[in-house]
């Protein structure tokens, strides 16, 4: 047996954190990092008489995603309680959709690094409220509670289990994380996790269809650890069955410390949640009208403007998707394009730009240079006024000083010395300056030539302080060598 | 003499007879000298009730005073109340101060009544006789033995007395009605939606209504004009308009359709208690009323569907009271599991594990369909039979109970046959209609309520009833010697 005989299966759940200024149920706000409980008012702590009121706002979150992965929209979904027991949930239960979620079946399309792409299920996308937070150090053997969180809107999307690896489910995770940035219904931040991420894995010999025993990773929450978790998982449930033995269904967690998954719990308990419908709260009833009206509003979404980006600025499909995949950077690609050479465009925002947000660990909001001057860069780049070079000189400044492109230019005397005059004195101080050099340049043949003129280029660019339009320069050299024989 | 009516007592008030101190005196001496024996308040806030009262007082003199300006009140225990402990007859809220009003508790203070205190209940409103109160049972003014019915049973009894002229109280499956019987008052159940559930802690939250106890029909519907209405932060509650309540009392009642269930008038009703109705059917049909024999054929499946459905709410609706946040904690609790058992083990009273067992059963996985989703089905259809109904006559009526109020402790050992003494109240929760409760008589000396059941959203209509028989009969002014 070998890594070819087992196939992996994986489906993922997602728990996004939809950005409504208040909670799902109640007028709390929502704000990250605010100190403990400030965030949780009657509702929220489940004081005696209180009763939940839906925020439309959720509502609408839910189904502009519906609507973004072609999904069937719950005409009327019902919300449900799931009863446990823990101390930062306030109520004792959970208010959730159980079986009548506000999304149904839909699909989304991922791309992978080979160029392929493949379409995924979406089992279904439901509404939920989150629970608090408890804290167990700092307490002096007590635990605290910190109920800001709890009944925050959550919404849930579950995938078909038709993820093959690792590759492709972090490529679905990207593809999700990018569908409710560019609806705006998150912030998808995985750091403040506004986003987690639930792995389901099993294998089965392939060919099989009937799914092996699964193990469910809890709460990962990043990209890279759902890659790393799935492939320690899959390589801890290989050796398990290769020696004969059998996976248990359990719930896990990743620790990335030691790049292991481990068991929480040393023996599973069968949780019977208790689902019934929410008498407290009326089903949720969506007409034809209001579905319309979003379906209107729907800004365009990744996968039409990654094909648009390689239609309209012929992009190569790379280009196209990794501009395409964060909505602030295919908004700041397209201000920059705006210049009117997209090529160059994507060239700067993917090298420099990227490069320098990637060194200072800075996203795309933080970005200190405005689009509209890497625009202007590249216009001075090609109207001839600056050089390639002395662009990443501007750019440099740009980033670390502010200002306008023009100003620096001016202020940093960069402006491309094309006054012919000027360049013809140049180059007959520096031929004057290399008869050696412009002997054998005489007497090469017209392959080396090339060559040797690039060290004339070089002396009279050294000479320019990298001012010389080496267009120009070019020319003016070829003409006075040549005429030099 | 301060009035024995909340709308006498309005006008009295109106035309200076009386101050809103010199009533809230009266009614406060009242409670001090005889509560004792009743039992039926756990609370009573006198020195802030004499504090609003002349405010209230003030409010008059300066010429801003409305119908219920200065009007001593009772609420149920279970009504939030800002500042003012809120116990559910329970030893889990024994020390429980709400940091809010009810929404019903916050219109009647706005409409200028005068909270005198909070009457006693079944513990967490689960009861037919008061007897689950953690604060013990109150006793029915009638006959001191005997219970005043529940779970609104200090209401009951506390109006009945003279302690308020009215008191606000909350029918889940009868709580409002059977104890006004019993007591010999008048209670309306609203439709459910009518009156606002924020702020009234939960026990079965499809069923759970509020709703006004008095003396007369006259004085629930001046109640009731400031209870109703919609509330955006109760989502069940409903966005329909509130009818004037009081306008219509006068109209005439010739040509009312009156349905007679036979069911309600079957095997098991207590002969004394069919005769007073008899009699006052024979008073309705004296007032214009054509009398209609009709039939609830699924009546005998209330009971079983109703206590499914309401243990099954209540189970997860009492989660909450987890000893984490506010309410009873148990001493030095040893971890997480020995906090939750014994707080609630400790907190909680017999009835209220019973239910909370039941329901946590009827919504168990293995058990749901047959218990919770066949108990809901039987609901719509039980609801069915009452709109069947409707489609010939303008209102039901029947008995509230097939029994006068019981002795103390007669019932206690078993559950089921307290149960079933809920038989002909549980249907109107299940269908989310209107309920009245108006003495009609007694019964080996024991009051006699008739009960009238019409379409939602018609309780204009069910005040009118109730008062044109009120104003033909004088069973609603009798009171017990204390």
């Amino acid at each position: 047996m070998s890594d070819g005989y087992w196939e992996t299966v994986i489906g993922l759940e997602v728990h996004v954190q939809l950005a409504t200024d208040s909670k799902i149920f109640s007028g709390s706000a929502t704000a990250f990092g605010a100190s403990p409980n400030s965030q949780a008012n009657a509702v929220d702590l489940a004081m005696p008489g209180m009763l939940p009121v839906l925020n439309e706002k959720a509502v609408r979150y839910a189904v502009m995603f519906g609507l973004a992965i072609e999904a069937e929209i719950g005409r009327r979904s019902v919300f449900d309680r799931k009863n446990y027991f823990y101390p930062d949930l306030p109520k004792g239960y959970q208010i959730s959709q159980f079986d009548h979620p506000i999304v149904g079946r839909g699909q989304v399309q991922i791309q992978l690094a080979d160029g392929s792409s493949r379409e995924i299920g979406v089992t279904r996308a439901h509404l939920e409220e989150d629970a608090g937070k408890s804290l167990h150090e700092d307490f002096h053997g007590m635990s605290g509670i910190d109920l800001n969180r709890a009944g925050t809107p959550l919404l849930e999307i579950v995938s078909e289990p038709e993820l093959r690896s690792a590759e492709e489910a972090v490529a679905y995770l990207k593809t999700i994380h990018s569908i409710i940035t560019y609806l705006g219904i998150s912030d998808g931040n995985m750091a403040e996790g506004s986003m987690r991420c639930d792995v389901n894995i099993s294998l089965r010999p392939r060919g099989e269809e009937a799914f092996g025993t699964r193990a469910e990773i809890k709460n990962v929450n990043s990209f890279r650890f759902v890659e790393k978790a799935i492939q320690v998982e899959t390589e801890r449930q290989m050796d398990i069955l290769e020696d004969g033995g059998s996976v248990v269904q359990e719930t896990r967690l990743y620790d990335a410390d030691r790049n292991e998954t481990r068991s929480m719990r040393s023996k599973e308990v069968a949780n019977d949640y208790r689902y019934f419908p929410e008498p407290d709260l009326l089903p949720v009833e969506i007409d034809e009208g209001y579905i319309e009206t979003l379906r209107e509003s729907l800004p365009e979404l990744p996968a039409a403007k990654r094909q648009r980006f390689e239609s309209e600025y012929a992009l190569g499909s790379y280009d196209a998707s990794v501009l395409s995949a964060e909505r602030a950077l295919a908004d700041y690609f397209e201000a920059v394009a705006a210049c009117g050479d997209a090529k160059s465009a994507a060239n700067w925002v993917q090298v420099e730009l990227l490069g320098a947000l990637n060194k200072s660990e800075l996203s795309m909001s933080d970005c200190p240079v405005p689009a509209a001057e890497l625009a202007t860069l590249i216009e001075r780049i090609n109207d001839s006024s600056i050089s390639g070079k002395i662009a990443k000189q501007v750019f440099d400044i740009l980033w670390s000083e502010g200002g306008s492109v023009d100003a620096i230019i001016e202020a940093k005397g960069f402006k491309q010395v094309s006054d012919t005059g000027a360049l013809e004195a140049m180059v007959a101080e520096v031929i004057d300056a290399n008869p050696d050099q412009v002997q054998q340049y005489l007497a090469a043949d017209e392959g080396k030539r090339k060559k040797l003129l690039g060290f004339f280029v070089g002396q009279i660019m050294k000479a320019s302080r990298g001012q010389a339009n080496p267009k120009l320069v070019n020319e003016i050299l070829a003409a006075n060598l040549d005429s030099a024989s | 003499m301060t009035a024995t009516t909340l709308t006498a007592l309005s006008e009295q008030l109106e035309r200076g007879e009386l101050s809103s101190v010199e009533a809230t005196r009266d009614y406060l001496g009242r409670i001090e000298a005889h509560n004792a024996a009743l039992n039926a308040i756990i609370t009573v806030t006198a020195e802030q009730a004499l504090a609003d009262a002349a405010a209230a007082d003030a409010r008059r003199a300066a010429g801003e005073a409305g119908p219920l300006t200065g009007i001593p009140l009772l609420h149920k225990d279970i009504f939030c109340t800002n500042g003012v402990r809120t116990s559910c007859g329970s030893r889990m809220l024994d020390n429980f101060l709400p940091p809010y009003d009810a929404t019903v508790v916050a219109r009647l203070k706005a409409a200028g009544a005068v909270m005198l205190g909070k009457t006693n209940l079944d513990e967490f409103a689960m009861g037919s006789s008061n007897e689950t109160s953690y604060y013990g049972p109150a006793r029915n003014p009638w006959d001191l033995r005997r219970v005043p019915g529940g779970s609104s049973g200090g209401s009951a009894a506390a109006v009945a007395a003279g302690f308020a002229p009215a008191a606000t109280g909350t029918d889940t499956g009868g709580s409002i009605r059977q104890p006004a019987a019993f007591c010999g008052i008048t209670g309306l159940k609203p439709t459910y939606g009518r009156v606002s559930r924020l702020g009234m802690v939960a026990f079965a939250s499809s069923l759970d209504q509020g709703g006004p106890m008095a003396a007369t029909a006259e004085d629930c519907a001046m109640l009731l004009q400031v209870m109703a209405g919609f509330d955006p932060a109760d989502s069940t509650s409903a966005e329909y308009e509130v009818d004037d309540y009081s306008g219509g009392l006068a109209a005439d009642l010739s040509g009312l359709k009156i349905g007679l269930p036979g069911e309600y008038f079957g095997e098991g009703l207590d002969a004394g208690i069919e005769t007073a109705l008899r009699a006052a059917l024979a008073e309705y049909k004296a007032l214009g009323a054509e009398l209609v024999e009709i039939s609830l054929p699924r009546t005998h499946l209330a009971v079983p569907a109703y206590y499914v459905i309401a243990p099954a709410e209540a189970s997860t609706n009492l989660s909450r009271f987890d000893g984490v946040r506010y309410g009873y904690r148990c001493d030095a609790p040893e971890d997480l599991l020995d906090l939750y058992t014994r707080t609630r083990e400790e907190g909680f009273g017999d009835e209220v594990k019973r239910r909370i067992l039941v329901g946590t059963y009827a919504l168990s996985a293995g058990y749901y369909d047959a218990y919770y989703r066949k108990a809901q089905q039987i609901r719509r259809l039980i609801q069915q039979d009452f709109l069947d109904a409707f489609d010939s006559v303008d209102v039901i009526m029947g008995p509230i109970t097939p029994h006068p109020a019981w002795v103390l402790g007669e019932k206690t050992d078993d559950p089921v046959a307290m149960y079933l003494e809920d038989i002909y109240t549980l249907g109107v929760n299940l269908a989310g209609l209107p309920g009245m409760s108006i003495p009609a008589g007694f019964a080996d000396g024991l009051p006699v309520g008739l009960q009238l059941i019409g379409p939602h959203f018609s309780e204009a209509r069910l005040l009118n009833i109730a008062h044109r028989f009120q104003l033909a009969t004088d069973w609603h002014t009798r009171r017990p010697t204390l």
